[in-house]
């Protein structure tokens, strides 16, 4: 039920409730929190492991190592994943690296100076605790993952390589090639793998959660679909940890795998997990182009490629169609680095995404038409090509124009290549406190699934560091707290509440399988995605959200009447899987518009284009909304309601960021 | 571009499957193979036929989920995965044919999707480090020579898919499964289990019918991640040293 | 099952080269020929009876060939188990005559082996025109000089080149020892230096008979 709201509908959208407050993150200095933390958390009984259970959805980084660890501890674990293997998770996409503080290149770097550049470049949104606990562990990740046998990259004397990446000042990401993510995750696969082989994890695969089981008030279990043989399963445990990725394909096109989701966050949300700051959405500047309406995803490449490449468009909007070959060098507006005179085409994500929609938005985008507008800018290689080698370029990118090549067919060694932005990550996430625990007793939530680490803006090669420190280090410390007031009473799956979780699932899947409307799914999911991106995307007005939340309550309205899902329930049915997941994303997306409508500032990935300064840069707004946006879920028909848990800053400064 | 897709049907694991004819108009050279796939399910779909079934996550050649056998050819003519093939592979007009993963280890469970357990199974037997967590020794402690990190990389890259065994004359694992020996046994972390990993490996793989390696070649060539047949070589090495040793 | 695949064929691969450099006596006469047939009977004698040492050859040869056939049967039956249902369009990618006949052209051997020990070892019925009984050498030749017995030869030839050319490499990479790019061209260049040098090994007295540049008499 949710609580009772302390002010009226602001806009008629929503409703303000009391303020939220971490309360286990201990207090004292910040370098002894989580010692203090861990020592404090009740210990759990080796003998009384096996009599826990635990429920984890998803197995990325963030889940997969947390089942091996509680498997490991012994723990009675049950994984779940809606791929066909526990591998696929799209943490394996990853490329770039994960940071950890071990200052291998004795450059300067420290845990205290992550911790500051974390907090820095989540723009003053994040917690210091949580912060400084992630830069803490970040060592001991490496430690773990090179025992388990990921291939990192090293140096000539065998030992560990590291370079600097996204801009910053030294050099603390461990990579391994461009692939690093699929190392990290087939890491914590295979010691996921060794704990199935154990006993101690039963694993789950094409398993969808589709519903939370909430029973007295703390999780106890889940209700998933075997999306094999279509039958609803109940699965019961003494705690539920929801590890189920982010929710970027709300925008349809994005980064994300086609079937990442918000199910299960979204499940958690609407049996009173609090949903905070949705409107934070990373965007990341060099992806490749939208090629046409059948697009099903946007590719990701590496920002390192702005370290060489100069990104332009031409002045004049009738030169968008010429050979850029042809385009004379006086016709062209190497933009960042016209305005940005320092950082030029190094300027953070957030800030070169936005000059590439206002040039697009300008009319002087190239590469074909999507819509109205051309939708891409110029990467330029050939002052790289001809300062360094072919072979020089090809040595540091080639991997990386290769994949280029290979979607689009050019040869970025010839013609420059075409980049635009594409969401990519979203911080927010379900609400925790310090030991991940979310408004639920008994949810746990881990990885890009919480909101915890980033604040507005998560810095390059730390999705990987949080995934893992949350799944290895931090969840199974917390977890124990709470498991050793367990075992809980024996549940039944007669039980009340089970028995209506239950219900409300099947009949989910009947209605869907009932309407038998007009549209597909996808015609939905590609339309919500282009609200989502004019709207809610790169910049945010008040009067655009206001018409995406009108648009989207019509949208939402004729999905439920106008939907077509074939075929059977009791079957792989694919196409009643998005459906679930689209609905789903039909009510977050309200969410993330009210959330952004609500945050009248500019900060991190939140562009609002009423909070800028003179030069159009992003301006934050310290004393009114330096807090966390916790929403709770207000019922079918009723407003959200918002609790702000106030950000409180002891040791690091808040400053407002520059770039000229 | 236009096309004629003779594409596997088949309802479920039990029922008989057949080839069915669909043809595609309008396809744009830019789409990639399973988008093409798309724009036909969503015809299909306004016609009232139910979609064709077919498995893909990340679409971007990383995660090993997408798997089709095109016209005779795992992930179809070039050496990457069916999600990063585009449509300006094929000529205009072309007759392609669309299958599953054909292995007895890998049942069909619907149309082209297919059931690959068993390889996650060969990795329970011992396609791991038994390093529990926390218990760790700092990663600067035991240095690994440049050469030997990169030859485990080169094996690590394996992405799962099992084009491999589907493209292998006798459905065999070999490559699969010589990359996860070849990943964890160039690195002296992974010494203290490499004979009973590679013995326990074996075993999984022949219990789970895939068929033995006699070195056609057909996995390298498959292989979108150009896994080289050294790694089924470094088995066999390893598989006869651990067979001398007595394990 | 592989190694023992492997080490059985590589038996053979020994005992090929062997025989072969038997068979090319021929060139130096009926006589040098038969002196050598009958070397094999009595080597090692007194130590072991007259034909103890072909025999004992013979035994190892057999439990060889019983090994390589039964390892084969049994490969193939087990890959035949792990595609029960075939693709209805299967390209092969670089996989040639030599690696996909293995099974066949090892069947087509086996069966030119019985027909080549009928010949010469058990039944010794001579196809030719010469007197030859008691005479192996001639026996060689009489038969060589017949057209059809030189062709169905030849084809076993071939059969056998391209079957020791994968299998020499395959065998190699079966032990494990061609674990780089280099060790497999060496290992693939040395499976085709043997199966030239037995095949054209072999071919030469018959096509030499046959051409008259070898008589018997």
């Amino acid at each position: 039920m949710p609580s009772s709201p302390t002010t009226g509908l602001v806009h008629g959208l929503y409703a303000e409730g009391a303020p939220i407050r971490d309360t286990k993150a201990p207090t004292g200095p910040i370098d002894r929190r989580w010692n203090t933390r861990k020592f404090e958390a009740s210990l759990v009984n080796p003998a009384n492991r096996r009599k826990l259970s635990v429920i984890i959805v998803g197995t990325g980084l963030a889940g997969g190592a947390a089942a091996a660890t509680l498997g490991e501890a012994g723990y009675q674990v049950k994984s779940f994943c809606y791929q066909d293997s526990p591998r696929r998770a799209h943490s394996i996409a990853a490329q770039g690296g994960i940071n950890a503080a071990k200052n291998y290149k004795e450059d300067g770097d420290s845990v205290y100076r992550l911790f500051y550049d974390t907090v820095k470049g989540g723009d003053y949104r994040s917690r210091e605790s949580n912060v400084y606990r992630l830069a803490e562990v970040s060592t001991n990740i490496i430690d773990q993952c090179v025992a388990q046998g990921v291939p990192f990259a090293r140096e000539y004397g065998g030992l560990l390589d590291n370079r600097s990446f996204g801009g910053v000042q030294v050099s603390r990401t461990f990579y391994a090639r461009g692939q690093t993510g699929q190392q990290l995750l087939i890491g914590a696969y295979q010691a996921l793998e060794r704990q199935v082989a154990a006993g101690t994890v039963e694993m789950f695969t094409r398993h969808e959660m589709l519903e939370i089981v909430v029973v007295d008030g703390k999780a106890r279990g889940i209700i998933a679909r075997d999306l094999v043989t279509g039958e609803i399963e109940t699965h019961l445990a003494d705690a539920v940890v929801l590890a189920s990725g982010g929710y970027g394909n709300v925008f349809y096109l994005s980064t994300n795998a086609v079937g990442s989701n918000v199910t299960a966050t979204w499940r958690a949300h609407r049996k009173g997990a609090h949903f905070a700051n949705p409107c934070y959405t990373q965007i990341h500047p060099t992806c490749i182009p939208v090629a046409g309406e059948h697009q099903s995803k946007l590719t990701l490449m590496s920002e390192s490629l702005r370290n060489d490449g100069r990104i332009w468009v031409p002045k004049n909007a009738a030169d968008c169609e010429k050979d850029p070959r042809l385009i004379p060098e006086e016709d062209r507006d190497y933009y960042l680095e016209r305005i940005y005179p320092s950082f030029g085409n190094l300027v953070p994500r957030d800030i070169a995404s936005r000059q590439a929609k206002n040039v697009c938005d300008e009319g002087r985008g190239v590469g074909p038409k999507v819509g109205d507008f051309r939708r891409g800018v110029y990467l330029d290689f050939t002052d790289a090509l001809k300062r360094m080698s072919a072979d020089a370029v090809a040595e540091k990118y080639g991997n990386l124009l290769d994949m280029y090549q290979r979607i689009t067919g050019e040869n970025p060694y010839e013609v420059p290549m075409r980049i635009y932005p594409a969401v990519h990550y979203t911080m927010g996430g379900l609400w925790v406190d310090y030991d991940l625990q979310s408004t639920i007793p008994g949810l746990f939530v881990t990885g890009e699934a919480n909101f915890s680490d980033h604040g507005a803006n998560r810095l390059g090669a730390s999705a990987l560091m949080q995934g893992l420190a949350d799944g290895y280090f931090v969840l199974p410390h917390t977890i124990r707290d709470y498991l050793a007031k367990g075992p809980f009473d024996k549940l039944d799956e007669s039980h009340e509440a089970v028995a209506e979780a239950r219900a409300s699932v099947d009949a989910r899947v009947q209605k869907l399988l009932t309407i038998n409307g007009d549209r597909s799914v996808d015609s939905f999911h590609k339309e919500l995605g282009s609200i989502m991106w004019e709207y809610c995307g790169m910049e945010r007005s008040e009067e655009g959200l206001l018409k995406a939340i009108d648009l989207i309550r019509g949208l939402r309205d004729e999905f439920w009447r106008n939907v077509k899902v074939l075929g059977a329930g009791d079957t792989l049915n694919q196409s009643l899987e998005k459906a679930g997941r689209v609905a789903d994303f039909l009510e977050l997306s309200e969410l993330m518009c009210i959330d952004a409508l609500h945050r009248r500032e500019s900060c991190g990935g939140h562009f609002r284009a009423e909070s800028q300064t003179e030069d159009g840069e992003a301006l934050r707004h310290d004393d009114e909304f330096a807090y966390v946006a916790a929403w709770e879920w207000g019922g079918q028909d009723g407003a959200p309601v918002l609790h702000k848990e106030d950000l409180v800053y002891e040791f690091v400064e808040l400053k407002q960021r520059s770039y000229k | 571009m236009n096309f004629t897709l003779k594409i596997w049907r088949q309802a479920g694991s039990t029922t008989k499957g057949e080839m069915v004819t669909y043809p595609v108009a309008d396809i744009s050279e830019d789409m990639s193979f399973l988008e093409m796939l798309d724009v036909l399910n969503e015809q299909l779909n306004a016609r009232g036929e139910e979609p064709i079934a077919f498995d893909s996550d990340c679409r971007e050649g990383i995660c090993g989920m997408c798997g089709l056998m095109i016209s005779g050819k795992a992930h179809g003519p070039e050496v990457t995965t069916t999600c990063q093939l585009h449509m300006r592979s094929f000529s205009d007009g072309d007759e392609i044919t669309v299958e599953p993963w054909r292995a007895d280890a890998f049942p069909v469970i619907k149309d082209l999707v297919v059931d690959r357990s068993s390889l996650d199974r060969i990795i329970q037997a011992g396609g791991f480090i038994s390093a529990n967590t926390g218990s760790a020794p700092e990663a600067h402690s035991v240095p690994v020579p440049k050469a030997k990190a990169d030859r485990s990389f080169m094996a690590a890259a394996c992405i799962g898919c099992g084009a491999c065994v589907a493209a292998c004359p006798n459905a065999s694992g070999m490559l699969f499964m010589g990359a996860k020996i070849t990943h964890l046994g160039e690195l002296p972390q992974g010494q203290p289990e490499r004979d009973a990993r590679v013995v326990s490996m074996v075993n999984q793989h022949d219990d789970e019918g895939f068929g033995g390696c006699t070195n056609i070649g057909e996995c390298s060539s498959a292989c979108p991640k150009e896994i080289p047949l050294d790694v089924i070589n470094q088995l066999n090495r390893d598989l006869r040293g651990a067979l001398m040793r007595g394990e | 099952m592989k190694m023992l695949m492997a080490v059985s064929g590589a038996l053979f691969v020994f005992y090929v080269l062997v025989h072969m450099y038997g068979n090319l006596k021929i060139f130096a006469g009926v006589e040098a020929f038969n002196e050598y047939a009958e070397h094999l009977r009595t080597l090692f004698t007194p130590f072991l009876p007259d034909g103890g040492f072909l025999w004992l050859f013979r035994v190892v040869l057999i439990a060889a060939l019983v090994v390589h056939a039964w390892a084969a049967f049994y490969l193939w039956s087990r890959a035949r188990g792990a595609r029960t249902t075939r693709y209805v369009a299967k390209a092969a990618a670089r996989a040639t005559l030599k690696s996909t006949m293995m099974r066949w052209g090892g069947v087509a051997i086996l069966l030119f082996l019985v027909w080549h020990l009928l010949q010469f070892t058990i039944v010794k019925f001579n196809v030719g025109s010469l007197q030859a009984e008691g005479n192996p050498g001639l026996l060689v030749i009489s038969t060589f000089q017949v057209w059809w017995v030189v062709l169905l030869y030849l084809l076993a030839l071939v059969a056998l080149g391209l079957h020791l050319y994968h299998g020499v490499w395959s065998a190699t990479q079966t032990l494990g020892w061609a674990g780089s790019a280099a060790a497999r061209r060496r290992a693939k260049t040395l499976g085709l230096i043997i199966a030239l040098v037995t095949s054209v090994g072999f071919a030469l007295p018959p096509l030499a008979i046959l051409f008259g540049l070898v008589k018997g008499i």
